[in-house]
């Protein structure tokens, strides 16, 4: 592999709440452009890895290398959305390149409709957060993230608080991500969506990282039982 | 034809249906019901009697006031004095022109376009004060010095509570925030700051800025009674005005801080754009609230010989030619009162029905 080319890289990374050992010797090498899906049960701490690299959570011991600038050019897309409910569509999109990267009022509309655009949703863009629905606020927060014109893009279960109806639309405008060549890291048990996207699919249990492997590999021929077991569940058909 | 019969008689069966439904709809309501209209037929005509009927309107002197009812000619006589207290006749248009201008700069907010407010208004706010202080205590452009002994009546209480509100405000966001910081020497300082201010009651904190604090100062130095007053209740109001806030800044979920922090945004930007413009949003009830109180506060710093508007009042009502009218007096100031708190409740609902559109919480699915 080529370490040149590592956008994200944990060395043994370990993170305690108290007594909880919620993240186990980390490692794992992503590189630029790359597609990664993180699955495992609740509680496996999938979330707290991914919000290390954006610097919501911090760890005690190992290393984050994060080869860009961090927060600003890493986006993130939460599990509720949280658009900020006093600002319209719009302005979620702006206040933040305006305010961190001082861009211009109008150079930063322009780039935020194209995102709006871009999610399919800017018909609403003068619209407040509670004004739309579960699947369209996603679309905005998509927006919102990518308006920063990051590098990485943070999935953090997307689609796990959307009625079922909304989650494919949320899923077109990732997939749509996905081809634009952006790094992208998400939590999601979508394993429709891990299986078309993703480059690597990375199983979690407990705080430790059980098994990685390519989308074909990890859904037809697991190795770790633990895996096998998981899988069974939640692909019972 | 049919219509006028409609309009007439669908009222009357209306109205019948109402009152069964709300007046006599058990036993218990109908006893309530009977036992009111006994009490307000009981209470009420003595009442209008003695405001209109038997009052007096008009006329000069206390002489006049013969009948058994109100003597309205006493607050007539003495509403220059309400409103100016000892402030020199010749200089009460300088009260007047301030006041015009403070309405003509709300004017402005109203009439003009937002993107020129954006520098307009910080522009008028920051001037205004200036203006008032210049119109009200004079020293500058030929205006004479009118001091602040002279202040009084309704207009030294709107002086008392616009500037507790207006420094109490900032001042209780910013103790709000330090006391949610992350930096233990300045949380520390605001709870102690708060709960010191909380815990003692208005009335001694007033006797030791004008009674106490001049002993320990220099001598020669001396610093205006009113502004000692003032710096008072300001800091009074501004301890309860952070508890309050600060309820608001923990109503607002995490999640909220959490995007903007993934934004790349700072504390401060977070603070100002975020967190605050939600916080006050939620908590702006409790706010007119504690603005209500001080309001109402302002009465008591006659203890320490200033004279706001009920106490002018009071002075007038020992007035010996106008001896045994302190009711009128009273009933008046409770009125006038009345009015300028409603209008602070009214405008806190206006307030939250804009902000209700807004502000609804975004955290579920819909």
């Amino acid at each position: 592999m080529n370490t040149s080319n590592n956008i994200i890289v944990f060395d043994q990374v370990n993170k305690w709440y108290g007594n909880l050992h919620v993240l186990k010797d980390i490692n794992l090498s992503i590189s630029k452009g790359e597609k990664w899906v993180i699955c495992g049960p609740s509680g496996s701490g999938k979330s707290t890895l991914i919000r290390c690299i954006n610097n919501l959570e911090t760890y005690q011991s190992g290393q984050l290398q994060v080869n860009t600038k961090v927060p600003q050019q890493v986006g993130m897309v939460f599990q509720q959305f949280n658009l900020f409910p006093h600002l319209s569509v719009l302005e979620n999109c702006t206040l933040s390149p305006v305010r961190v990267k001082g861009q211009d009022q109008q150079a930063a509309v322009d780039i935020a409709m194209h995102y709006l655009t871009r999610v399919n949703i800017a018909e609403k863009a003068h619209q407040y957060p509670h004004q739309l629905s579960g699947g369209q606020q996603q679309r905005v927060a998509l927006a919102r993230a990518l308006a920063m014109e990051p590098e990485i893009m943070l999935f953090d279960e997307p689609t796990s608080a959307l009625d079922p109806e909304m989650i494919k639309e949320v899923l077109d405008a990732m997939m749509e991500l996905a081809d634009s060549g952006i790094t992208m890291v998400c939590v999601t048990h979508e394993m429709g969506f891990a299986r078309q996207v993703a480059d690597h699919v990375v199983f979690m249990d407990q705080g430790s990282i059980i098994e990685t492997g390519q989308p074909i590999d990890f859904f037809d021929n697991p190795q770790q039982p633990r895996t096998q077991q998981f899988l069974q569940k939640i692909l019972p058909y | 034809m049919s219509k006028a019969i409609n309009t007439t008689i669908i009222p009357l069966k209306y109205c019948i249906q109402w009152m069964y439904k709300n007046l006599f709809s058990s036993p218990i309501d109908c006893v309530i019901t009977l036992s009111l209209c006994l009490f307000i037929t009981w209470f009420f005509p003595p009442l209008l009697d003695w405001f209109i009927l038997q009052a007096t309107f008009i006329g000069e002197g206390s002489e006049q006031c013969t009948n058994d009812g109100a003597c309205w000619i006493f607050v007539r006589e003495f509403l220059p004095q309400f409103i100016f207290g000892f402030y020199p006749e010749e200089s009460r248009w300088r009260l007047v022109t301030a006041v015009i201008i403070a309405i003509l700069f709300i004017g402005i907010q109203i009439v003009f376009k937002k993107k020129y407010l954006k520098i307009l208004t910080p522009t008028l706010i920051a001037s205004y004060p200036i203006i008032a202080f210049i119109l009200l205590y004079g020293g500058a452009f030929g205006l004479d010095i009118i001091e602040t002994h002279q202040w009084g009546g309704l207009f030294l209480t709107l002086v008392i509570a616009i500037v507790g509100i207006a420094g109490a405000f900032p001042l209780g966001v910013a103790l709000a925030l330090g006391r949610q910081s992350n930096l233990p020497i300045i949380r520390a300082f605001c709870r102690l700051f708060i709960e010191l201010w909380r815990g003692v009651p208005l009335i001694t904190v007033l006797f030791m800025a004008s009674v106490m604090l001049p002993l320990f100062l220099p001598q020669g130095l001396d610093i205006d009674k009113l502004l000692r007053v003032l710096i008072c209740i300001m800091l009074f109001a501004s301890a309860y005005l952070a508890e309050v806030i600060r309820g608001g800044i923990q109503s607002i979920p995490s999640g909220q801080q959490e995007a903007a922090t993934a934004l790349g945004l700072s504390y401060w930007h977070t603070t100002r754009y975020i967190i605050l413009p939600q916080a006050l949003q939620h908590v702006i009830p409790g706010i007119v609230n504690t603005f209500i109180g001080l309001f109402k506060d302002t009465t008591l710093v006659l203890i320490v010989g200033l004279f706001d508007f009920l106490g002018i009042v009071q002075a007038a009502a020992t007035n010996p030619k106008w001896l045994g009218h302190a009711i009128e007096g009273y009933i008046f100031a409770a009125f006038v009162f009345w009015c300028f708190c409603f209008s602070m409740s009214r405008f806190s609902r206006h307030l939250e029905q804009r902000s209700h559109l807004k502000a609804k919480p975004t955290t579920h699915p819909t």
